[in-house]
């Protein structure tokens, strides 16, 4: 059992939860992720490692609420325990100095992006981060992020803050007033498509993270496999991170529809519980 | 007296009942039906079924004891060698171990060695197993990576040698392919959870979750204990490599089953886990596997199970129990035939596949004529999901992890007979070792690594 150390509400359906998981915080690095089980009839779901700290043994998660086990995993609170947490999983992040990086973040994405962030900043990168949302309500870690970066830039669909429009717009105004070496691009699918179709014009490296749906984690089951310059991968083992400009994203999408027809019966049940 | 020339028949649910539950089709023997079984042996001084046993169980021996109606001691004769036999007892392939070694085989069919094995464990299961003398500890702590037949085998041999053992499984449940691959119907998991918690009662711990590799390293699990087993199992699958093949409704036959199996998809939504089949599946391949796709889905409620094999039934390797069943249960076979491409609608859900007729030519390296496609013979079928069960490859994460450890060609870990690999301290068996086999070969291999592993740690001060 892993108990639950501490619970933040980051916005409304965005929560925070840190939980004691030793072996697994003492390996973690940037870019990698976990798979968690809250009981014995619950689903295995990956969420990336927000933050660890070896020393307290911990593992910080953040996830959004959008089907049956990430709400249920929101009601819980300090002093619950989840049945499983295995990892850290996946590959790390090529964390390195490039020399000007972007870090594009959007939405949930963003926290998964926040260890790159701290990492790519420590190897002596000068990092310009851009963080995007819907709306301001829904930006997660803005703070976090803006300490850790050397330019800072904020994209709201609605406008409420920083630019609006797209975290694309504002990569675009980068790239014509920088040199930039590497963009890291974290966030919904589309997001981190227009963004690569964006830096393969001017011959950008783009690394990003893929979410396709996972059973097992370890390489087992294929569920998970993604497409990347025509070749078969498996997200879990041979990412999450993969060459942005190599990505199959129409693939991708479709794969991660699988079972909405079925999540949402899943969802139907538990509320009527 | 004259021997009865065939084995007693094994009741079990009648095709039509069975493809609407998961309830395990074999009922097995009773009592008397046992006792009889058991009556049809020969007792052969030279004990020629022993030579087909992987672990060494004293065949004649307990079959005696079963003929005399005294069933507890036969446990003891199989326990002495075998740790859990009410799995080999169910999915073991005797007809090619032990009882195609079986001197009945000269006159009509062999003794039921399996059926017996299975009838001796279910009786001690019911009768609640005797916890087992505990043995001087060695102080020797050994570390076991996976918790399949190979794992759990050498585990439970090394604790009964009086050693300390850890068992570090991946998953959140223990077994491997008995947990996550074998569907209910053929092996229930509350007998493998009972094997596995007779292997805990030996004094085995078993932690979940932890990746070796991942979690933890080998190095690291090196420099705490005096001995490392790797067990990890033949886990990746293979693909056909035809276009379509990433189609939405195109599952490996891992995903599948362990949706289904391990997950209790076949329960949703009471388990979270979904899976979605439709109305007509397909399933590549003709080994164990495939057929436990095809009847799966018909128990998920497929309306047609086809089973797509390149060449002919002759070469099929699935256990000819299992085709036997799979057919019983309605699962039609399409011979000779190899997908050629997957087709999607617009929004990317699979819907035909296209296949050639083949027919079979000169024979290839492994002795099988080799099926060659006929030109022009290409077909359509329409189709919801596509099972790909073509084999699997041994578990990767560990050899990529280390670099010492001598790797073939398949990427199987390379050892000798009793399990040594390239590195003093490790040693591996099951289908880590061999690619994908049987249990009966896993446990064969833990067993004989747990010697090789004991006689490693005596010679050391
Ligand atoms: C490597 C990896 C890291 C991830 N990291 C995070 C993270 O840090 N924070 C976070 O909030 N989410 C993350 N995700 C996505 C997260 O795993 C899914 O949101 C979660 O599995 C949904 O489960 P559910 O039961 O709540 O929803 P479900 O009921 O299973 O599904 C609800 C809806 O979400 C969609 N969905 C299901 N699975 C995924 C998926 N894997 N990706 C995208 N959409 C999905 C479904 O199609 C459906 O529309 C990550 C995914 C991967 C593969
Ligand atoms: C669907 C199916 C049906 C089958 N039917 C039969 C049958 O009827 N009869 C028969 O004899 N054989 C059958 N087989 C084959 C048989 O199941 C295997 O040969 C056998 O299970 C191999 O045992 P193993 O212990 O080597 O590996 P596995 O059973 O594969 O177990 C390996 C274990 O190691 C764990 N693991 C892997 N990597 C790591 C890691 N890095 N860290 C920690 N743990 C790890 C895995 O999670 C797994 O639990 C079948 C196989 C399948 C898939
Ligand atoms: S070979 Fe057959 S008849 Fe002879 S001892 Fe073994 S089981 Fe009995
Ligand atoms: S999640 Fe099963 S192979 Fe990646």
């Amino acid at each position: 059992m892993y108990p639950i150390v501490d619970k933040k509400v980051l916005s409304e359906n965005v929560k925070l939860l840190k939980i004691k998981a030793p072996l697994v915080a003492k390996k973690a690095l940037p870019g990698q992720f976990i798979i968690l089980r809250i009981d014995e009839k619950g689903e295995r779901i990956p969420l990336t490692i927000a933050d660890s700290d070896p020393k307290e043994g911990t593992v910080t998660i953040i996830f959004l609420e959008v089907g049956k086990t990430t709400k249920q995993l929101g009601i819980l609170d300090v002093g619950d325990s989840l049945e499983n947490f295995a990892g850290p999983l996946g590959l790390p992040s090529e964390v390195k100095k490039y020399g000007t990086v972007v870090c594009v973040g959007g939405g949930v994405g963003i926290a998964p992006l926040y260890p790159i962030v701290k990492a790519l900043k420590k190897e002596g990168n000068f990092v310009i981060s851009i963080l995007g949302a819907k709306t301001k309500d829904l930006l997660l870690l803005e703070s976090e992020i803006h300490a850790s970066s050397d330019e800072f830039y904020i994209a709201t669909d609605d406008g409420s803050k920083g630019h609006k429009g797209f975290v694309s717009d504002v990569l675009q105004q980068i790239i014509d007033k920088h040199q930039v070496d590497m963009v890291m691009a974290i966030g919904p699918i589309i997001m981190m498509k227009v963004v690569s179709n964006l830096t393969k014009k001017y011959h950008i490296k783009t690394l990003v993270s893929l979410n396709p749906i996972m059973v097992d984690g370890t390489g087992m089951c294929g569920g998970c496999r993604v497409s990347i310059d025509g070749k078969t991968k498996f997200a879990c083992v041979d990412g999450p991170e993969f060459d942005g400009h190599k990505v199959d994203y129409d693939n991708l999408m479709l794969r991660n529809r699988r079972f909405v027809h079925a999540e949402g019966e899943a969802c139907k049940m538990a509320g009527d519980q | 007296m004259s021997v009865r020339k065939t084995k007693h028949e094994m009741p079990e649910q009648p095709p039509q009942e069975r493809i609407k539950n998961f309830k395990e089709v074999p009922y097995g023997y009773s009592k008397e039906i046992a006792i009889e079984e058991a009556k049809r042996c020969l007792q052969c001084k030279n004990k020629p079924c022993m030579k087909g046993c992987p672990v060494e169980i004293d065949i004649p021996g307990f079959i005696n004891f079963i003929a005399q109606g005294d069933f507890e001691k036969a446990a003891e004769v199989i326990k002495a060698k075998n740790n859990l036999p009410a799995i080999s007892g169910r999915v073991c392939p005797y007809e090619s171990q032990c009882e195609g070694e079986c001197t009945l085989r000269k006159i009509g069919e062999p003794v039921g060695i399996g059926r017996l094995e299975r009838f001796i464990a279910d009786f001690e299961r019911e009768k609640g197993k005797k916890p087992p003398k505990k043995p001087i500890s060695t102080g020797k702590k050994i570390a076991v990576v996976g918790s399949g037949p190979a794992g759990l085998t050498c585990a439970g041999d090394l604790a009964r040698m009086g050693h300390s053992v850890t068992v570090f499984e991946a998953l959140h449940d223990p077994g491997g392919v008995l947990m996550y691959g074998i569907p209910e119907f053929r092996l229930p998991k509350a007998i493998v959870k009972s094997e596995v918690e007779y292997i805990k009662s030996l004094g085995v711990e078993i932690n979940y979750d932890v990746v070796v590799g991942k979690s933890i390293t080998v190095q690291e699990l090196m420099d705490e204990f005096d001995a490392v087993f790797i067990g990890t199992g033949a886990g990746l699958p293979n693909w056909l490599n035809i276009p379509g093949e990433n189609l939405d409704g195109v599952y490996s036959a891992n995903e599948f089953l362990t949706r289904v199996n391990m997950m209790k998809a076949y329960r949703f939504p009471e388990y979270d886990t979904p899976v979605k089949i439709g109305k007509i599946v397909v399933t590549f391949g003709a080994g164990n596997v495939a057929m436990d796709c095809a009847r799966t889905s018909l128990r998920l409620g497929a309306e047609k199970s086809y089973i797509l094999y390149r060449r002919t039934e002759a070469e099929m390797p699935a256990r000819a129990e299992e085709i036997e069943h799979a057919r019983q249960e309605g699962v039609v076979f399409k011979l000779l035939t190899a997908p050629i491409r997957f087709i999607g609608d617009e929004k990317g859900i699979l819907k035909e596949v296209e296949y050639l007729k083949m027919e079979l030519g000169e024979p290839d390296d492994s002795g099988r004529r080799r099926p060659v496609p006929i030109p022009g013979s290409e077909e359509k079928l329409a189709i919801d999901t596509a099972l790909v069960a073509i084999g699997q490859s041994p578990n990767p994460l560990i050899p990529q992890t280390m670099k010492d450890l001598k790797i073939g060609k398949h990427g199987n870990i390379i050892t000798d007979e009793d399990g040594q690999t390239s590195v003093q301290k490790i040693f591996a068996g099951g289908d880590i070792a061999t690619g994908a086999a049987t249990v009966i070969l896993a446990m064969g291999a833990g067993k004989r690594a747990a010697r090789a592993i004991d006689a490693f740690l005596k010679k050391k001060p």
